[in-house]
């Protein structure tokens, strides 16, 4: 009913390849783009942009970057907030250092400095698989969680370690006020999402899907193991390079190692597993789900009336939140985008089920 | 191809094995003194490999890559010391055996069997779920403060081997206490393995899960028993630990520290977790202490704290020479 | 397939309307005073969060009890859990920082990283940020740290208050030319504060500095004490938070060096960091600024006007700790702030804007802590704009296995000649990052 797409003729290769073939589907996005970017900054408050929506988004950038490299190129990593880190203080340092460059030119080049810094980490994918390498990444979390505590130059020599910066100026708009930053970071979000949707319907998304079904097999076919998996390591980080710096600028403002720590790689994992692996929309879903699953559980019983102690409610808070987890797991192992692919495939068919 | 197959392992060794001495060599520190952190290492590597004997135990059975073995110490070593503040110590541990395997059950019923045959990322994931379901289990029920297990064993340092070295070795009681204890626990389950029918049939279900379960070996009930007897290793594990810095929060903790373990030994090898564990435990000690200063003064670092990243490092040393740890199968791939 | 479909979509329906019933609050205009209240009672550092916020929230309790309030402006509060993460302390000073009719009074993190990254927004938001002997060292400078309240003293004070008692003890500052200090200290902005004024002395006073990181939690120290146990440094200073102290008591015992010779700042000298470690924790030293162990005549209120009316909020037999009583006085500096606000802007629920005025204009006198029945448990504070401190004095104190002592004559003022050129300087960089204006202060005090 709602997905009739009969009559909807292709009848040339560009217009069957194109990102929404279907007409509903086009809509539907542009529809939500314009409710981003004219309905929500009208709607939404301080509170919901600097706790909820602005991390959403630049987790999901962080996401997409580690599922491009998880499900789309079969290498798990554990510790992506590494380079997040490695991105945040790359700006940092340039915006100190070199303080005439624009932002925009800042946050490509942490990229691609956190891109470097990732490809060096996923060499040993070339010789270790599986969990053997999932663990293997921890060296790039806990190395980076001690290089920039312990290098002071990465901190511009702070008393305690910890940076703080200054608001972002792009031209002449300040980003000072959580609407402008959000208006910042959904644009920054949208291009990056098209870029990964079409890097990975290109041939070099295939040469990372060939690996990760079986690398073995990718490699007889001709696509060479250290082109794919360097690449994939390379534009995962380069994405979650980015997603560090904006983390670092716009959400947090001052910072220490910590702030990129295990927890976060841990928090990017369940995003990309609960979102759906090897699915773009599943990374938005994802990093919703686990942005706002801890604090609205966290603020449920207070809002019900329940009169928990705030040591039972943080208890609860993880409990619940870890049963959510594994339940999840269990109903749904490919995650909310498959769940979304079910629903529409239901609603294509609704009201004749059969 | 003239160069042998265990060319780079050797080649492996003989640079460890001058790292290890190197501080002796140098002439600047004590022999004393290095013995005194080569035990430090040893200990703590018995500490890491009991955590990671845990990890292997269910890997193998199950193929469950366990993240959930840190919080099964903490809340074992919570439910002992809380539970110890009413009856004896004994009788704690014997209340804490039975919840363990409770939890056993509940894990298998709720947790893996629905999650059968599924990616071992996202069984990795479901057993973050369960450490998140534990850590705020444990201390709801248990409370968050810092508790003690008092096993009786003096704290003073006693100094040993006074005629070898000048000004002898310090060593501590309860590190020999645990190392006692690694040491029989290892034994016991040795004998389990190799001596009782279920051990024998846990020992299929880790060759062959097929060919185990068409012998007519319940998968199910293997996966309650070897979670049971993780529960029980990480009993001893939360014991010792507790014992030695009291029970709180941080445990759970721990299971970082038997990660690279784990991947250095191999995934599915008892000994290799255990051979693992004092690799790790001496590499770290040895490179913090022995290590870390020289980098400071290099470098103008702020301070050392290399440990935690270099137990990864060694780990992937070990991994570059063989892919599969240190006693890991060979895995031969076919298209 | 179906039924499992219905069960995740009915579930994430759930979670979404149970997010979307939390969005939203019904805001009551009432002559009320909002104190926000960020703890940690659970997780690796709860066996210090809890003390600490059972003092804060019972002294706010007994302000309302007693006194009806603050001059009949009633005290609300609210607790949030931050798990000392910097993240949950962001996201907890968001939720609650609009909440009461003039939004929240002053916050309190009891975290250096949460301080940290609240500074960030006082900025804007215009909160009193008070952190009673803890966060930024620099934020005394109260012309680029307009938010900041150190009140009673900073890690810099702290350091520079230990190595004057272990020059004495030494029998003169001399002495300590080629001597070996240790610093071990919790991997964190909150351990890495002290390093700074610690390495400015060691150049003009010629000790050595050894600098031993411990990673969070603090559970893994053995190489830490290693090295001390090689390196013999002559004395321990210890900046510890949670289970660290405990634990570096016990790593001490095991590896046989004299706790005579350890000092910890005030955050590690609390019962929750000796008792674990039993007799070994015997002569062990920790610096006391604010409110040292036991009872005056504040905590015969709180139980007669709070505990015996069942509002207690932690165990009764836990009044009167060491970081129970730093909550309580804590609490007292934003109630005392919020009195002194009222002088000049009337009884009423007032902004956080003009609670700052308060805290510039904080005159705790004798008198006034005799008042308040705290007498012994804390010193005179006098604060400006210039000064966000106004005390910077502290003694030392000995655990003797049963409790705190202070060491008689070990009262200690940090020796400003030197901190305040560090913390004008460091106050100035912080101003260049963040390109932030600075306040005359002279134009502000006369108007």
């Amino acid at each position: 009913m709602f997905f009739r797409e009969n009559g909807q003729f292709k009848s040339t290769y560009r217009a069957d390849m194109q990102l929404l073939p279907i007409v509903q589907d086009r809509w539907f996005m542009l529809g939500v783009i314009a409710l981003a970017f004219l309905a929500v900054p009208f709607v939404a408050t301080d509170y919901l942009f600097l706790s909820i929506i602005n991390p959403f988004l630049i987790l999901t950038l962080a996401a997409i970057g580690l599922n491009l490299l998880v499900g789309y190129c079969g290498q798990i990593s554990i510790g992506h907030a590494a380079f997040m880190a490695w991105g945040a203080y790359a700006a940092y340092n340039l915006v100190q250092r070199v303080p005439m460059l624009n932002f925009l030119v800042v946050l490509v080049l942490a990229g691609l400095i956190a891109a470097l810094v990732g490809m060096f980490f996923g060499i040993p994918s070339l010789r270790i698989k599986g969990l053997y390498l999932a663990v293997a990444t921890l060296a790039a979390q806990f190395f980076t969680d001690w290089i920039f505590a312990r290098v002071k130059w990465f901190t511009n020599y702070a008393h305690s370690g910890s940076v703080s910066t200054a608001p972002v100026t792009l031209f002449d708009w300040t980003l000072d006020t959580p609407r402008d930053k959000y208006l910042f970071l959904l644009g920054v979000l949208i291009v990056f999402t098209l870029i990964a949707k079409n890097l990975t319907r290109g041939h070099l998304g295939r040469a990372w899907m060939a690996t990760r079904d079986m690398d073995v097999a990718a490699e007889v076919i001709g696509i060479r193991p250290v082109y794919a998996k360097l690449t994939a390591f390379g534009v995962s980080s380069f994405y979650c390079g980015v997603a560090g710096a904006l983390w670092g600028f716009l959400q947090l403002g001052s910072w220490e190692p910590l702030a990129f720590d295990l927890n976060l790689s841990f928090s990017l994992l369940f995003m990309i597993i609960i979102g759906g692996m090897g699915s773009i929309l599943g990374s938005y879903l994802g990093a919703a789900f686990i942005v706002v699953l801890p604090i609205a559980l966290n603020q449920i019983p207070r809002k019900i009336g329940v009169p928990l102690s705030t040591a039972m409610a943080a208890n609860v808070e993880f409990m619940i939140f870890g049963s959510l987890i594994v339940l999840f797991l269990v109903l749904e192992p490919h995650g909310l985008a498959r769940l979304w692919a079910i629903g529409k495939e239901k609603l294509r068919l609704w009201p004749f089920p059969h | 191809m003239s160069i042998p197959r265990y060319a780079p392992v050797a080649i492996l060794g003989v640079l460890l094995a001058a790292g290890l001495v190197a501080p002796l060599a140098t002439g600047e520190t004590a022999p004393g003194f290095w013995v005194e952190v080569l035990i430090g290492g040893l200990m703590t590597g018995v500490l890491y490999s009991l955590v990671a004997l845990g990890f292997v135990l269910i890997f193998k059975a199950s193929g469950v890559f366990n993240f959930a073995q840190g919080a099964m110490v903490l809340f074992a070593a919570l439910a002992v010391a809380r539970l110890a503040e009413r009856m004896p110590v004994w009788a704690a541990v014997l209340a804490t055996v039975a919840i363990m395997v409770m939890l056993a059950f509940i894990v298998e019923r709720i947790v893996l069997r629905p999650l059968v045959n599924q990616e071992g990322v996202v069984l990795l994931m479901a057993t973050l779920g369960i450490t998140f379901f534990l850590n705020g289990f444990g201390q709801a029920v248990w409370g968050s403060d810092i508790y003690e297990i008092n096993l009786g064993i003096p704290r003073e340092p006693m100094m040993v081997l006074g005629k070898v070295f000048e000004g002898g070795v310090l060593v501590n009681r309860d590190d020999i206490a645990a190392a006692l204890a690694a040491v029989l626990l290892v034994g016991a389950l040795a004998v389990f393995f190799r001596r009782t029918a279920t051990g024998r049939a846990l020992r299929a279900v880790a060759d062959d899960h097929q060919a185990a379960q068409s012998i007519g070996i319940p998968l199910n009930r293997i996966w309650v028993i070897v979670w049971s007897v993780a529960g029980i290793v990480a009993i001893v594990g939360g014991v010792i630990w507790g014992g030695k810095l009291g029970v709180q929060f941080s445990i759970s903790q721990v299971a970082l520290k038997a990660l690279p373990v784990v991947i250095l030994g191999g995934f599915e090898s008892v000994p290799g977790a255990i051979v693992g564990g004092l690799i790790i435990g001496v590499g770290e000690k040895m490179a913090e202490v022995f290590l870390a200063p020289p980098l400071i003064k290099a470098f103008d670092l702020a301070g050392g704290g290399i440990e935690n990243w270099f137990a990864y490092v060694l780990a992937l040393l070990f991994l570059l020479v063989r892919p599969e740890g240190l006693f890991g199968e060979r895995r031969i791939d076919r298209v | 397939m179906k039924g499992r479909l219905k069960g995740t979509l009915a579930l994430a329906a759930c979670a979404a309307a149970a997010f979307f019933a939390t969005s939203g609050t019904a805001l009551a205009q009432a002559n009320e005073q909002f104190f926000p209240v960020l703890v940690y009672r659970t997780g690796a550092y709860a066996p210090n969060g809890v003390p600490w916020a059972n003092g804060y929230v019972d002294y706010l309790k007994l302000v309302n009890a007693r006194d009806g309030g603050i001059n009949g402006v009633k005290i609300t509060f609210e607790e949030c859990e931050t798990g000392y993460a910097t993240d949950r302390g962001v996201e907890c000073y968001e939720r609650l920082k609009g909440k009461g009719p003039t939004g929240a009074t002053t916050f309190q993190p009891l975290s250096t990283g949460i301080t940290f990254a609240l500074t960030d927004k006082s900025f804007t938001d215009h909160i009193p940020l008070i952190t009673a002997g803890y966060g930024r060292a620099d934020s005394v400078d109260g012309s680029v740290f307009g938010w900041n309240f150190p009140i009673g003293g900073t890690y810099w004070d702290a350091a520079d208050i230990l190595v004057q008692h272990v020059g004495k003890k030494l029998g003169g500052m001399d002495k300590l030319k080629g001597k070996k200090i240790a610093l071990v200290y919790h991997d964190s902005p909150y351990g890495k504060e002290p390093i700074a004024l610690l390495q400015e002395r060691a150049k003009t006073l010629g000790y050595d500095l050894i600098l031993l990181p411990v990673t969070h939690p603090g559970v893994e120290q053995k190489a830490t004490w290693l090295q001390i146990r090689q390196q013999r440094p002559d004395f321990v200073f210890l900046w510890g938070w949670g289970v660290m102290n405990s634990t570096a008591i016990k790593e001490a015992v095991a590896t046989g060096y004299p706790r005579e010779k350890m000092y910890g700042v005030w955050w590690s000298g609390a019962e929750p960091d000796v008792l674990p470690a039993g007799d070994g924790a015997k002569g062990y030293n920790a610096l006391v600024f604010l409110a040292p162990a036991g009872k005056g005549a504040v905590h015969a209120d709180i139980v007669k006007y709070v505990y015996d009316k069942g509002q207690g909020t932690g165990k009764k037999d836990d009044i009167g700790e060491v970081l129970y009583n730093r909550g309580m006085v804590s609490a007292m500096f934003g109630v005392e702030a919020v009195r002194k606000a009222q002088e000049k802007f009337g009884k009423k629920p007032l902004t956080g804007e003009q609670v700052r005025w308060g805290l510039e204009h904080l005159e705790i006198t004798p008198e006034m802590i005799r008042k308040l029945g705290m007498t012994g448990f804390m010193e005179p504070i006098h604060t400006s704009c210039e000064n966000h401190e106004g005390a910077h004095a502290a003694m030392v104190e000995t655990w003797d296995g049963k409790k705190w002592n202070v060491v008689p004559n070990s009262r200690y003022e940090s020796d400003m000649k030197i901190l305040e050129p560090m913390i004008r300087a460091s106050a100035a960089k912080y101003a260049e990052e963040k390109k932030l204006p600075t306040r005359d202060c002279s134009k502000e005090d006369g108007a």
